[in-house]
């Protein structure tokens, strides 16, 4: 980061940030993504070490998509309210993602899980002080 | 071929980049150096290319290519533009029609992406040159794939040169000379 700085503004700086126009086929994510598992695999010794190599990878994913959505799609503001949050990953992360919103918002949890039961629940458990400053937002 | 799957077959190209990202990133933390990040790519990707032909052959209604200029313009005008997005040009024929070069203007790989410092050597998008070489190896055809000019190194464009070796015979059981 520091050399980008030092050396004067990058080209990659200038450029806009609209949705591109490029479109990649689903099944040439998939080959990746399961390249992309594979490799983990093949570096781990138990099936949590696999779920938390996967989602290191996501994570990183997952911090450039949000910056780049709220850009786009929310002027740039942020969403700090839990019902917020969960409104915009349902509708602005999941059509980046799957080309679609997700189809229902359930419950207000906030450690990740999946659970496969008639589909795929991803389950968001939140933590005590999150809920606890939620609330305190709403008294203000 | 299903509705459905024709209906997700298209995905922004973001998430693309950005999963592929994730992986050069990872590669970059668990090995030494560039050289050896350059060598998973191209390995991961052979596996890619290996699975991927049988996708295309399914998806596409090619049949069986003549000759290596055939398979140059089927590999820039489906294939790519079918995985991709893009549509790379086929031009430096060697004069004995055994080599060539696709120039990519643009690659939905390298979006965004720039090299640091420390990684010159990096051949980003080596992913691309496994996936060409497991391919065409499913059709029987031995090649050498690699970049020849790299944007994300300084050059113009993104040049990958692709050469025939050889036409692989299938492997006859042992025994049976």
């Amino acid at each position: 980061m520091e050399t980008r700085f030092t050396r004067g503004k990058s080209a990659i700086l200038e450029r806009s940030v609209t949705r591109p126009k490029t479109e990649v086929s689903l099944s040439a994510f998939a080959l990746l993504f399961s390249e992309m598992v594979q490799y983990c695999q093949s570096r781990v010794y138990s099936v949590s070490e696999l779920q938390a190599r996967l989602a290191d990878l996501g994570q990183g994913v997952g911090a450039s998509l949000l910056d780049v959505l709220v850009l786009r799609e929310k002027n740039g503001k942020r969403e700090t309210k839990v019902l917020n949050i969960l409104l915009f990953i349902k509708v602005s992360v999941w059509r980046a993602l799957f080309g679609k919103e997700a189809d229902k918002l359930d419950g207000f949890p906030a450690k990740v899980t999946v659970h496969w039961h008639k589909g795929t629940t991803l389950m968001i458990k939140f933590d005590e002080a999150v809920i606890a400053r939620d609330k305190a937002l709403e008294g203000r | 071929l299903c509705r459905e799957c024709k209906r997700l077959t298209i995905l922004n190209s973001e998430l693309f980049t950005l999963t592929y990202g994730a992986l050069v990133t990872q590669l970059c933390k668990d090995y030494e150096n560039d050289e050896e990040v350059n060598k998973q790519l191209d390995k991961m990707g052979y596996n890619i290319g290996v699975r991927l032909i049988e996708d295309f052959l399914a998806r596409s209604s090619v049949g069986r290519c003549q000759d290596f200029r055939e398979t140059a313009d089927v590999i820039a005008k489906v294939a790519f533009k079918m995985y991709l997005g893009i549509t790379p040009s086929v031009t430096n024929w060697s004069p004995a029609g055994d080599e060539f070069s696709l120039i990519l203007e643009s690659n939905p790989l390298v979006d965004f992406v720039e090299l640091p410092d420390n990684h010159s050597t990096l051949v980003y998008s080596n992913l691309l040159c496994g996936v060409l070489r497991g391919a065409l190896e499913m059709v029987q055809m031995a090649v050498d794939v690699k970049f020849a000019q790299d944007s994300l190194r300084g050059d113009n464009v993104t040049e990958i040169r692709m050469k025939f070796i050889k036409r692989i015979e299938e492997n006859l059981p042992a025994g049976d000379e």
